[in-house]
């Protein structure tokens, strides 16, 4: 039974960690803007691109790997700069309209320069590398995903609590004009957020697209709206939460998927039920299920509307 | 809820209206003359049959997000019902086995004339508007938003499960259903008589549309605008939130379903997986650049994407040669780029897009409210 379950288990694990980079982008941005920033999932399936296009070029590994995440992370500004700042002061609508304009000209740019192709990831040495936990095998990137995950997240957090920067992020997400109003250069921090954002985005596509060898224009879309979901889940805003509601999608979504197997396997059902159809829509499930019980998440804190 | 005023004038025909009528009445008039005279195969009619059915689709999604100010990105969801719905009523019995090759003939065992489908693709979307609506309209912006897309993508999955394969037919194609060709009048032989494949949509198009316009100017229509301008004002001042929005979303979904329902009919063949986020964002697209708030703004825009999309623009993706001199940068998917520009370039300059919250007839009358940085098309 449990040789049965570990590897879908193990996927989960590494798919969540994947996703909790993806969603600190989220969580961090609506954190300080109230923006669902559509455009971040395509930031992650851009550097995915970029490190196909970039290991392609002949550039070694220890320079390519750094390379994509800076390029990453400008990406990430950039965007802010182009398509966020000027609309500052603009209806919440419009920002949101021209987050999904950016990630529909993000997709539409990877089509026209790969010509719509699957583009195969380079693999990593160390990462790709096989490994056998019992009777499984699997990838190391498998297990260095949760691993590496939960050095950064720690990282971050240490960074949030304990830095100047850090502070001043804590100011802006709790109140923008106030915080404006001590002198606070709220540019400046919307800035690093989203370079932060990008460049943990930047990571989790290297762990990703390790684990599925190919990336396309729409690959960004998928892991991003579920990343959203686990900093829903989590509660949005809080670093943490978004981990942990990302572990548990990533994991709770891998058994949906083994879910055929292990029922046989375990004698409670005598054909394939297509249970594999659901993984993608429970999450979005869950989504509706948690904004109705607990809007807040799990660690959200509560917001009172002002009038 | 806010009563009609006590006392409404009946209103006179100023010009504006009459020049209004005059200009609807020549579209008509030429969408059915054009096809008599012109070869059936031109990309025209394409565009125009295409375009009614996304001018109907952005006029929908306008109704939500421009007039209510619920941001929901369901469209494609609800589309995909009506498509669905649509395309299983109506398939005649005798080629069902053919189209439900691996499901023994499919559940359904009776078709629908095409305008009963039609109204049924409507209400059905309408349904899962009301179910989904009850829980998710309690939630705020861009909650809303993510919420009805994920719907989207949930139904897009329920519909590909080959457990109910006796009734969506699987992740396999659903078709030899009516479509707009099937409105042609032929003579034994198969000769054209008289072509309505344009004309017919155009028309179905236009009476929904008519509909959300009297929608939208009703006293439920004065009801969306408050409380898209202010939700708790619209609250103190008597309005039932809960019950207005559900309204607006069950109407707009009706006439998404229809929308997809034309679009089934457009394309001749059914299949889930084609009624993606991307399609809902397209939709939005649309009704940003038409103007939020403005149903000729939404309709115009329909017609310029698709044309632009279909048609005008597709001598970007070839490579192209002036003499000798080959063009740089065309090549398959520029056209999207170049798309996509146009678009940002909308969302950050040009917020009002092509009509602000204007409509036809303002456009005609004196320009006293206008002097507003959207009004740069006239």
């Amino acid at each position: 039974m449990f040789d049965t379950v570990l590897p879908y288990l193990l996927s989960g694990i590494s798919v969540g960690g994947q996703y909790a980079l993806i969603a600190i982008g989220y969580t961090m941005v609506y954190g300080i803007l109230r923006l669902i920033n559509f455009a971040h999932g395509d930031v992650f399936m851009v550097a995915g691109i970029l490190m196909v296009y970039i290991s392609a070029s002949g550039i070694p590994l220890y320079l390519s790997i750094p390379l994509v995440l800076i390029i990453t992370a400008g990406v990430g500004f950039a965007i802010e700069r182009v398509a966020y700042k000027p609309l500052r002061s603009a209806p919440r609508m419009s920002i949101m309209i021209s987050a999904i304009g950016v990630s529909y000209t993000l997709q539409n740019l990877v089509l026209y320069v790969t010509g719509g192709l699957n583009q195969f990831y380079p693999s990593i040495p160390f990462i790709s590398q096989s490994v056998t936990i019992g009777a499984t095998s699997t990838r190391m990137v498998t297990l260095i995903t949760p691993v590496l995950t939960l050095v950064l997240v720690i990282a971050l957090v240490l960074l949030i609590n304990h830095t100047k920067i850090g502070m001043a992020m804590r100011a802006v997400s709790k109140d923008f004009e106030t915080s404006r109003l001590m002198g606070i250069k709220i540019d400046n921090v919307i800035t690093v957020t989203f370079v932060i954002g990008s460049f943990l985005a930047g990571v989790g596509s290297i762990l990703y697209f390790t684990n599925y060898s190919t990336v396309i224009q729409t690959s960004g879309a998928m892991p991003g709206l579920k990343a959203f979901v686990a900093a829903v889940f989590g509660g949005i805003g809080s670093v943490p939460g978004a981990v942990v509601g990302a572990f548990i999608i990533g994991i709770c979504e891998n058994l949906l998927k083994g879910m055929d197997t292990i029922l046989i396997k375990a004698g409670l059902s005598k054909s394939m039920l297509g249970i594999t159809t659901f993984s993608d829509a429970f999450t979005f499930a869950l989504l509706i299920v948690i904004l109705i019980v607990k809007p807040t998440g799990l660690f959200g804190e509560k917001q009172t509307e002002k009038v | 809820m806010i009563q009609a005023q006590p006392t409404i004038k009946p209103k006179k025909l100023d010009a504006a209206t009459i020049i209004t009528i005059a200009i609807i009445g020549v579209v008509y008039l030429l969408a059915f003359v054009l096809e008599q005279v012109m070869p059936a195969t031109s990309m025209l009619f394409t565009v125009l049959k295409k375009g009614a059915t996304y001018a109907l689709v952005a006029v929908s999604m306008n109704l939500l997000n421009g007039f209510t100010g619920l941001f929901s990105l369901g469209q494609a969801g609800f589309m995909l019902i009506g498509s669905y719905a649509f395309a299983i009523l109506t398939i005649p019995v005798a080629q069902r086995l053919s189209v439900y090759q691996y499901y023994d003939g499919g559940l359904v065992q009776f078709s629908l004339p095409w305008l009963v489908a039609i109204v049924l693709a409507g209400l059905f979307a309408a349904l899962f508007a009301f179910l989904i609506g009850l829980p998710v309209l309690r939630l705020k912006s861009d909650y809303l938003a993510i919420a009805t897309l994920g719907f989207a993508e949930i139904i897009r999955a329920i519909f590909q499960w080959d457990k109910i394969g006796t009734l969506t037919n699987g992740s396999n194609l659903l078709r030899l259903f009516p479509t707009f060709a099937d409105f042609n009048v032929r003579d034994e032989s198969g000769q054209v008589l008289v072509y309505w494949s344009t004309f017919v949509p155009f028309v179905i198009a236009g009476v929904c549309i008519a509909f959300i316009l009297m929608l939208i100017n009703s006293s439920y229509g004065r009801a969306f605008k408050a409380i898209r301008d202010d939700e708790t004002a619209a609250e103190a001042m008597g309005i039932n939130l809960a019950k207005h929005k559900m309204i607006a979303f069950c109407t707009s979904s009706f006439f998404a379903g229809v929308g997809g329902a034309m679009l089934a009919m457009y394309a001749n063949s059914v299949q889930a997986k084609s009624f993606t986020t991307a399609m809902t964002y397209e939709i939005l697209l649309i009704v940003v650049i038409g103007g939020i708030g403005s149903v000729t703004g939404s309709v115009m825009s329909a017609f310029l994407f698709v044309a632009s999309s279909e048609w005008w623009l597709r001598f970007l993706d070839q490579e192209q040669m002036i003499g000798a001199w080959k063009v740089p940068l065309l090549r398959n998917g520029f056209r999207l780029v170049v798309f996509s520009l146009i678009i940002m370039a909308v969302v950050l300059f040009f917020r009002q897009g092509i009509m602000g919250s204007r409509e036809l007839p303002d456009l005609f009358r004196k320009r006293h409210k206008l002097a507003g940085k959207g009004a740069r098309k006239a």
